[in-house]
């Protein structure tokens, strides 16, 4: 491999392990800056798996190549959906939000395998879909010399709409009036709630982008990578989002750049067997390093993480 | 108010789990000599692999003898995790099967440990191998005959003169598929270089599809995986691969997997060697239900009994009649394949 291909493989690899955990962590950061824990995420990202692929399934004939596309706006509708259960759970009835959460990683791999046999003559898994995001070059900006080829050919596009995604989600949280509001909930809802705030409603603000960001995520493991659904198309991701949520400090631009790290981390590795001077070393190696790097990473480079204050508090107003 | 919900949580609970449980069911009574079932190694029976071969094998067993699904027929338990192999297999004992198959080399301890405590059942274990029992048929497969063919078949495919191999976790029986792979590459052509990768599990689509972006970016155009689940994410980057013009090619594993390489506007998978899991279970219950069980001993399945082989899928002509030959070849004796 040359050297710009080695690169590139990098690139396009990580960015491809990294683009659900994005949308997730985002999702997860939504949640928490509201003041609600959410250790769901991998049941809703199961959720948006499910029924992103079967839309797919669905309606491929119809809408052709836009099909996956469309796919994720689906994932992410049952997924605010399933989150409904979380908000009503934790909002209304004030549950343990660790139970509530374990509750919805739970329900969402048997509720979906079950509905894929009803759906597919009793088979556990879907069929494959036909029309699935396949890889991206970006016309002009991969012409660039070095940079273009490394950033810009054949790589994940949904990738690259993770990060804007995540600079939005910044920009809404930390510079616009229901961003600070919806912050504010998670730190001091007395407070909030004395300056007029609706604390319920902001809170379930909070859940439901949760839950749309991660319907997304699992739709783009399934639009992407796995290209059909079954119980092990989300196997961990969840919660690796929510690591890299912590590993963000909860900002989501920090999030965003966690999901990368892992995903380089993860990709780096892999690429490691192909450059010339790394390829005598023992692949062992290789295979000890995504975890050694995150463990080093997370010694060295980072303070303490301080979670939104009243995060999984519930507000009781009466008190 | 605490307490109501509580009880809602315990009810979603107990939904989930029941839910879960829709696959299976069985209940005691008793049993007669034409039984038989099985116990699948965390894999649902339709896992496009393995456990949906054994039990397409026993339902076609049962069938062309006249049986049902469930107690005095054939029947199926499914393992979702290594703790539930012992409970498994002793509800299907409770239940009076005649035989029991595990499916797969982590159900030997299980498998094992039922039956000293229930000598007069028969048991069978697939991939492995149990000794000191003599209700036990181990089953084996020569897969690196199959995996010798799979690299004819990708030697005379490739145009690089470099392939891939991409194998789930470092076991035994993995290893006999790259062994045999290699082998069988080299048979060819032994300047064509092997690249190996292993994804650490079975279950990881997004490393599987990571490790074959780079092997076919490195220019080999041939990947024979041997993955289970993490196969899905080669087929995925063969696909994305294809779609940005190059020509490459992806082996499947175990079942045929043509339908696993199609996309719009093509199809990725070259050829698949498979596994008949299926073909041991039925011939097996057949032997159990004349009273000839292979209890104690180790049956092999090879090339020549038709218990592994290669299907061709998208293979050149010319490519397919040298993957025969050499399919004669292994059959007559001529070549040892060695599974190391």
């Amino acid at each position: 491999m040359s050297f710009s291909t080695v690169l590139m493989t990098v690139f396009s690899t990580t960015l491809i392990y990294a683009a659900p955990l994005i949308f997730t962590a985002l999702g997860g950061a939504f949640s928490e800056h509201s003041g609600i824990v959410n250790v769901g995420l991998e049941g809703m990202m199961i959720v948006g798996a499910f029924s992103s692929t079967v839309f797919n399934l669905f309606c491929a004939k119809i809408f052709g190549a836009a099909t996956p596309w469309i796919s994720l706006l689906i994932g992410a509708v049952f997924g605010l959906l399933f989150s409904l259960l979380h908000a009503v759970a934790t909002i209304n009835f004030r549950a343990d939000h660790i139970i509530s959460g374990t509750v919805l990683n739970m329900l969402a791999p048997a509720l979906c395998v079950f509905l894929t046999r009803i759906f597919y003559n009793g088979k556990g898994q879907t069929p494959i879909i036909d029309q699935s995001m396949g890889t991206f070059t970006f016309p002009g900006l991969s012409k660039i010399p070095l940079l273009g080829k490394m950033l810009f050919t054949h790589t994940s596009l949904v990738a690259y709409l993770a990060i804007i995604v995540g600079i939005i989600g910044w920009y809404f949280l930390y510079r616009t009036n229901i961003g600070l509001r919806l912050r504010s909930v998670g730190e001091n809802p007395v407070a909030a709630d004395t300056l007029g705030i609706n604390v319920a409603e902001y809170r379930y603000l909070g859940v439901l982008i949760s839950g749309f960001l991660g319907g997304i995520g699992g739709a783009v493991m399934a639009q992407s990578i796995t290209l059909n659904f079954s119980v092990s198309t989300i196997s961990g991701q969840g919660f690796m989002s929510l690591a890299a949520m912590i590993f963000g400090k909860w900002n989501p631009l920090g999030a965003t750049a966690a999901a990368i790290f892992f995903g380089l981390a993860q990709s780096l590795p892999i690429i490691g067997g192909y450059v010339p001077f790394l390829a005598h070393v023992n692949s062992v190696w290789f295979q000890i390093a995504p975890y050694a790097i995150t463990i080093v990473v997370l010694v060295i480079f980072l303070g303490k993480a301080v979670a939104p204050a009243a995060d999984g508090q519930n507000y009781i107003k009466s008190k | 108010m605490k307490k109501k919900w509580m009880a809602l949580i315990a009810t979603t609970f107990a939904l989930g789990t029941v839910l879960v449980g829709c696959g299976s069911q069985s209940s005691s009574s008793k049993g007669t000599k034409h039984s038989a079932a099985l116990v699948t190694d965390g894999g649902g029976i339709d896992d496009k692999s393995f456990n949906q071969s054994a039990w397409e094998g026993l339902k076609s067993w049962g069938k062309s003898h006249n049986l049902k699904k469930g107690v005095n027929g054939y029947n199926y338990a499914q393992s979702d995790d290594d703790s539930d192999f012992l409970p498994n297999i002793n509800k299907l004992i409770k239940a009076k099967y005649a035989t029991i198959f595990g499916i797969g080399y982590k159900l030997d301890n299980a498998i094992s440990t039922s039956a000293k405590e229930n000598p007069k059942t028969n048991f069978a274990i697939i991939d492995s191998v149990v000794k000191n029992r003599k209700n036990v048929a181990s089953v084996t497969f020569k897969t690196e005959q199959s995996s010798f063919l799979a690299g004819v078949a990708a030697a005379e495919t490739t145009k690089t003169n470099k392939v891939g191999f991409v194998g789930g976790m470092q076991s035994d029986v993995i290893k006999t598929f790259e062994a045999g792979f290699k082998q069988g590459v080299k048979a060819v052509n032994p300047k064509i270089q092997v690249d190996v990768k292993y994804a650490g599990s079975f279950s990881k689509a997004d490393v599987g599809q990571s490790l074959a972006t780079a092997m076919y970016n490195n220019n080999e155009d041939v990947i024979f995986h041997a993955a289970g689940g993490t196969g899905a994410g080669v087929f995925t980057a063969a696909k994305n691969a294809a779609k940005n013009g190059k020509k490459v090619w992806v082996i499947g594993v175990d079942q045929d997997q043509k339908a696993d390489g199609a996309y719009k506007g093509g199809n990725v998978t070259l050829a698949s060697a498979v596994k008949k899991v299926g073909t041991a279970v039925k011939d097996l219950s057949n032997q159990a239900m004349k009273g000839k069980f292979p209890g104690g001993k180790t049956v092999t399945y090879d090339l020549k009994d038709n218990g592994v082989g290669l299907v061709n899928d998208n293979m050149s002509a010319k490519a397919w009649k040298v993957v025969q030959n050499y399919q004669q070849q292994i059959e007559s004796g001529k070549i040892k394949v060695s599974p190391k």
